[in-house]
């Protein structure tokens, strides 16, 4: 599952995804059906909104072995919500059909670690790197050391401590524009707290708190550049393009 | 105390004022930053705290799953060591029933233990105007009441406050209502304590009545608990000749034992201390020892809705002990006043929506929203209330008041786009053919590190994120459009 957020506005970490994937020998698919976790919904209040797509997930990823996606929030949800949001639907089967979908599901970092069993993906990224633990990541899947495991296995890679990492940047979906101002008071500090670790590059697996966090690192022109986790891990030597440490504009990889 | 919460603006526009006081910015970052790692030490010794957790929340569960039968057994356990066991069914019967008891003892003032119980109820306005004072004894309680201000901590109710206001408030205030500070007190701590300390002696001394509330209170035995670090609670449990305990009727436990569990969760979790300075028991009268009357007052003023909540239920394993709170990153920046309640923060945001119900008040219904979820209350909370789930609950409950509402809220239509547009694979790849457009027509957007460009100011709604944050231009190609020209990334 690429997620909706990273097919419309990230493309480059779902193809990073693919190229990672690919390279470690797994048979990948992006069944095209595939649309949104449904946890905006879920998350704001609107419990009806979300069912039918729930549906459309156990539709669309019934079958396959595993479920793999970007994305520590909505593999949480998927996970944690979509068994609340089948039950209030009242529909049996759908249950039923989330019972099979929902354990399969993993975070990125999840499934290369306790599934493919790697900490190596063969990677190089010559650059100064911290990490920001996304929220759901680190207390809804639990996924520990994970992904910081796999990036100190990059080559090339220098990966330098985030002072007060494990604090929320202030996202949280539509909390970002309910409560602006709060949002963009606990942002600011996370901002301040990733130019004062020194990194070039502010690495997160959720690419929603890097769309907050790189949002207001930019409009401070702080010179920090933010990428998805999957990206940094997909960059190889010889690789060019979008996830060798040279981005482009999308709009040149796209067109 | 006359400031009273009543008519506090909803979330968002009370935060934004809290937002703008810088003082109160770093007070309470500095306060919230040191009481958090204080607990995290005192936590981290613990090897089996995991294993207290699930304890204290199963004792608690237990407990309010036979609520009426443990409530009836401790009535019988009190009746019989003397007190008097009064039943209140909400904020009012509860405040009429103290103010009779002092009434009947012909006092004009009472002396109080710092409890949430009695605050939940606006016992302190509601004796006011029976003529009766009720000074608290608590030192930060004293603190907001010199001030006439309102508390914004469980714990700490001045935390918004530094020893310079402080400072301020005792010399000017102290005099009007009892011994005055001394001329030359300055803004150390033991200085602020001292003055504390004489101020409140003679108040201690004089009274007739004491009111307090109860951490615990132990079914079996009949015994009232109150833990606390002052000995402010020690004194006014000891010398006054009756005793008025408000108790919220989820502060039952079974028996003794039970207490082994709570009174090492309890001072861990809110002031970081291995153990508390003082824990008082009593249960009824002692002849010859302490009050000679006491009265209980068990407190339901919602709590029974709230049990009625499937999912909401957990929260009244609350112990009060705020270490919710203090890892809140909300709570960090707004403070508690923005949650327009006695019970702010985390904890705040869920009892407040369970105890009064959602639908009738823009104030409570705001309050399930004052979260970005993250989930650090969960992570800290000794009887592991769920709290992001709890929100999630309420929300839905929010949301669910309002459907069928004409004409309906914005957010309500655009969640209902939102979730047609990505009901079906289809439109959203639409969707995404339109916003790619917007991509190729707008590239003059400012460049964002790693090559994107920024797009320019949004219209309301999207200006709530751009006024303060960038928005990377939608990509020109989506993925799902990109899989499909390359046959999967291989074309
Ligand atoms: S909800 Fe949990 S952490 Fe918060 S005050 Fe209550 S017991 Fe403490």
């Amino acid at each position: 599952m690429v997620t909706c957020v990273n097919d419309a506005m990230y493309p480059e970490t779902g193809k990073a995804v693919v190229t990672l994937l690919r390279r470690l020998g797994v048979e990948v698919d992006f069944p095209e059906a595939q649309t949104c976790c449904g946890q905006p919904m879920v998350n704001t209040g609107y419990l009806d909104e979300a069912v039918p797509l729930v549906r459309n997930f156990v539709n669309t990823f019934d079958g396959y072995d595993a479920v793999v996606t970007p994305s520590g929030s909505c593999a949480g949800s998927v996970r944690h919500q979509h068994s609340l949001v089948a039950r209030r639907a009242g529909d049996r089967a759908l249950e039923e059909a989330v019972a099979r979908t929902s354990p399969c599901s993993y975070e990125l970092s999840e499934f290369l670690v306790d599934v493919l069993g790697v900490e190596d993906v063969g990677a190089y990224f010559p650059h100064k790197v911290t990490y920001h633990p996304t929220c759901h990541s680190l207390r809804m899947l639990g996924v520990g050391d994970r992904p910081l495991r796999l990036l100190q296995a990059v080559r090339g890679l220098k990966l330098v401590d985030l002072p007060k990492a494990e604090e929320c940047c202030g996202f949280g979906g539509t909390f970002a524009l309910k409560n602006a101002e709060t949002s963009v008071a606990m942002g600011s500090d996370k901002a301040r707290h990733v130019r004062e670790s020194g990194a070039e590059v502010l690495v997160a697996g959720d690419n929603s708190c890097l769309t907050q966090i790189g949002g207001l690192l930019s409009r401070q022109r702080a010179g920090v550049r933010v990428m998805h986790l999957a990206e940094v891990l997909a960059a190889t030597e010889g690789s060019t393009g979008h996830s060798a440490g040279h981005p482009v504009d999308a709009a040149e990889v796209g067109a | 105390m006359t400031a009273t919460f009543v008519g506090m603006p909803a979330f968002p526009g009370a935060a934004r004022t809290a937002l703008a006081d810088t003082q109160l910015r770093q007070n309470l970052a500095h306060a919230t930053g040191t009481i958090r790692t204080k607990r995290a030490r005192v936590v981290g010794e613990v090897e089996e705290w995991e294993e207290l957790r699930l304890a204290g929340a199963a004792i608690k569960d237990n407990t309010l799953h036979h609520l009426d039968e443990h409530l009836l057994r401790l009535e019988e356990s009190l009746t019989e060591l003397g007190a008097t066991v009064h039943w209140a069914r909400d904020a009012e019967e509860a405040c009429r029933i103290v103010a009779e008891v002092a009434r009947g003892h012909g006092v004009d003032e009472v002396v109080k233990v710092k409890s949430m119980a009695t605050q939940e109820i606006g016992l302190n306005e509601h004796l006011a105007e029976e003529g009766i004072l009720a000074w608290e004894t608590d030192l930060a309680e004293l603190i907001v009441q010199l001030g006439d201000d309102l508390p914004s901590h469980i714990l700490v109710p001045a935390i918004h406050r530094n020893r310079a206001e402080i400072r301020e408030i005792f010399r000017r205030e102290m005099g009007k209502v009892g011994r005055p500070a001394p001329e030359d007190l300055t803004d150390v701590p033991a200085e602020l304590a001292g003055a504390a300390r004489l101020h409140l002696r003679e108040k201690f001394l004089r009274a007739k009545v004491g009111v307090s509330g109860a951490n615990f209170a132990v079914a079996d035995t009949g015994t009232l608990v109150v833990v606390e670090s002052e000995g402010n609670g020690r004194m006014c449990l000891t010398l006054p000749e009756v005793l008025v305990s408000v108790v919220g009727v989820e502060k039952v436990v079974p028996t003794w034992g039970d207490l082994d569990v709570f009174l090492q969760l309890l001072p861990r979790s809110s002031t970081g201390e291995r153990m508390n300075p003082y824990t008082s028991t009593w249960a009824g009268i002692s002849p010859g020892d302490g009050p000679q009357e006491v009265h209980v007052v068990l407190l339901d003023n919602g709590r029974t809705k709230a049990l009625a909540d499937t999912v909401g239920r957990q929260a009244l394993r609350c112990i009060r002990c705020s270490a919710c709170l203090n890892v809140c990153p909300v709570y960090e920046r707004t403070g508690g006043h923005a949650y327009g309640s006695v019970y702010p923060g985390p904890i705040g945001a869920i009892l407040n929506p369970l105890l009064k119900g959602v639908g009738h008040d823009d104030q409570v219904d705001s309050l399930p929203y004052a979260s970005s979820l993250c989930g650090a209350c969960f992570e800290v909370c000794p009887v592991r209330i769920d709290i992001p789930e709890v929100l999630v609950h309420l929300r839905s409950q929010v949301v669910d008041t309002h459907r069928g509402h004409k004409p309906p809220k914005p957010e309500a239509v655009a969640m209902r786009t939102a979730a047609w547009t990505l009901g079906d694979a289809r439109r959203l790849g639409l969707a995404e053919r339109a916003s790619g457009l917007v991509g190729r027509l707008t590239r003059r957007g400012r460049a964002l590190p790693g090559g994107r460009r920024a797009l320019g100011r949004l219209p309301w709604p999207g200006s709530l994120w751009s006024d303060a944050r960038d928005l990377p231009q939608p990509p020109t190609e989506s993925f799902r459009a990109w899989w499909k020209r390359t046959s999967g990334g291989r074309g």
